[in-house]
């Protein structure tokens, strides 16, 4: 039958040769590309988390949710990051701002716990796009390892910036 | 006897002294202007607002001249033969988004803040009807914080004026003690001397407002609406004038909030007396009579998805219903 496309190959078997029958030279040879890339090379891989990569720009890594000009959180507590969430990683609890707390929070609600489950954050980005007082962001490190479940619950006391003084 | 009138081409027999919104509404779907003072059980309201505008084409069988104007149509009466368009008309389209824009000239961006986001009237038409962007350039208008009462919050800065609460005030508690003082730019809802709105149905201006000037006080920062389930239930109330329909606005196994049950258009059913409204915070105060339906349109209904309990190969197997009884029960419960 003829074939429908014209990319059949004829293998061609041919006996080896003495040299080659030997398998010495071949072994020699690729030992000597091995050490070509043992001596020679620089590494492929980095000695991470002590050393690391660039990232590109538009990396998403760890949450942070940011501050004010004047130092204030900027999170409201708006529950929007929560809902566009795919992941439903986001959970709020708001409260009030009481008088005396306004260089602590911009508005008059805040989020008195704000927590990213990062086991289930998907790094998506929705989060940031959905924010409108632009308090999130994902401009954060990889997230790092971790031992127990409930140490890669992230409250606050990771994810907010720290205050501009300091 | 009945009329005829014709709504964006869609033929309609009305009662006569019906208004035009009302005989839209007797149609339904999308040709029913939106209003945001008008409320179909409160006498009076309306004509405030200006957002249910539209075009009269033809004025009536006897004399087919157009109106001179856009009208408004939860005041304007329905005549025979009478044409009407609203959003086959550009003309209507046009203006509706002009007064989308003022009324938003006042009103703070503060949605994510406000507890009424989510359940707007006023977000719902800017959403809907309104430009993207505001061309205001000035100071918003602003007023000195008045306390109200331990039940309802007053934030007047958000308040558009609509004067439903003052009809809510008159007309379903037997004395008023707040309304609009000062005039133009300065009006503002206020009580006299600062008195707390105290009456057996002073709660019911919170369903009524059409923004968040009124919000449920109990329910305060409690939580967003989106993210609580609704769900009807009743209970034998004592208060005559109140029948304990309402709707229970869960997060997990507690009741957040308690409203009066709202139809298509955003208005009450039946209004709800206080006890029900702010004291009875636990499903043992009520008889469930199962979840609410939302609109798929509705932010509400974000993130909730329904499953068949039981499923369907568990319905016809005795076997599988016994094993998973516990699951079941703990499912169904809500």
């Amino acid at each position: 039958m003829e074939s429908l496309s014209n990319k059949r190959k004829v293998i061609e078997s041919k006996p080896l040769n003495f040299w080659e029958r030997a398998y010495l030279p071949a072994i020699l040879h690729g030992l000597a590309i091995t050490m070509k890339h043992f001596l020679f090379k620089k590494d492929v891989t980095v000695r991470y988390p002590e050393q690391k990569r660039e990232f590109s720009e538009n990396f998403r890594g760890m949450h942070s949710l940011k501050r004010d000009e004047e130092g204030r959180e900027r999170c409201t507590a708006c529950g929007l990051c929560a809902l566009s969430c795919p992941a439903e990683a986001i959970t709020m609890i708001s409260a009030e701002r009481q008088p005396g707390e306004e260089n602590l929070y911009r508005e008059e609600k805040y989020a008195a716990v704000y927590e990213i489950n990062m086991l289930r954050c998907i790094f998506c980005g929705l989060c940031e796009e959905a924010c409108p007082k632009e308090a999130i962001y994902l401009d954060g490190d990889i997230i790092p390892a971790d031992y127990l479940r409930k140490d890669f619950i992230y409250g606050k006391d990771k994810l907010v910036e720290a205050p501009l003084n300091q | 006897m009945s009329v005829k009138v014709t709504i964006d081409g869609i033929p309609v027999e009305v009662e006569p002294g019906t208004t035009i919104l009302n005989a839209a509404r007797q149609i339904g779907g999308d040709i029913v202007p939106p209003a945001m003072c008008y409320y179909s059980k409160l006498k009076d309201s309306g004509g405030k607002c200006r957002t249910c505008l539209v075009k009269v084409s033809k004025g009536s069988e006897k004399d087919p001249r157009p109106m001179p104007k856009l009208v408004a149509s939860c005041r304007t009466t329905v005549m025979d033969g009478m044409e009407v368009q609203n959003i086959t008309s550009p003309e209507v389209v046009e203006a509706r988004k002009g007064i989308v824009e003022i009324l938003l000239i006042n009103h703070p961006l503060d949605c994510p803040i406000c507890d009424q986001a989510g359940e707007c009237d006023l977000q719902n038409l800017a959403f809907d009807h309104g430009a993207a962007k505001t061309r205001y350039e000035f100071d918003r208008r602003k007023f000195e914080k008045i306390d109200i009462g331990d039940k309802i919050q007053l934030h007047m800065t958000r308040c558009i004026l609509c004067y439903r609460c003052v009809f809510v005030a008159d007309q379903i508690t037997d004395h008023r003690i707040h309304g609009i003082l000062n005039r133009g730019d300065h009006s503002e809802i206020s009580t006299y001397i600062k008195a707390a709105v105290d009456n057996d149905f002073s709660g019911n201006v919170i369903d009524v407002c059409p923004v968040g000037a009124l919000t449920d006080k109990t329910f305060r920062f409690k939580n967003r609406v989106w993210f609580t389930k609704p769900v009807e239930a009743h209970r034998d109330c004592d208060h005559p004038g109140c029948n304990g329909k309402v709707t229970l606005w869960y997060k997990g196994e507690d009741v957040l909030r308690v409203t009066a049950r709202k139809d298509v258009y955003g208005e009450v059913e039946e209004f709800i007396c206080n006890t029900c409204r702010f004291d009875k915070k636990s499903t043992g105060d009520w008889v469930i009579e199962g979840p609410r339906k939302v609109s798929n349109q509705s932010v509400i209904s974000a993130n909730h998805y329904e499953t068949l309990h039981p499923l369907p190969v568990v319905k016809t197997n005795i076997l599988l219903q016994e094993a998973n009884k516990e699951q079941f029960e703990r499912e169904t419960r809500l």
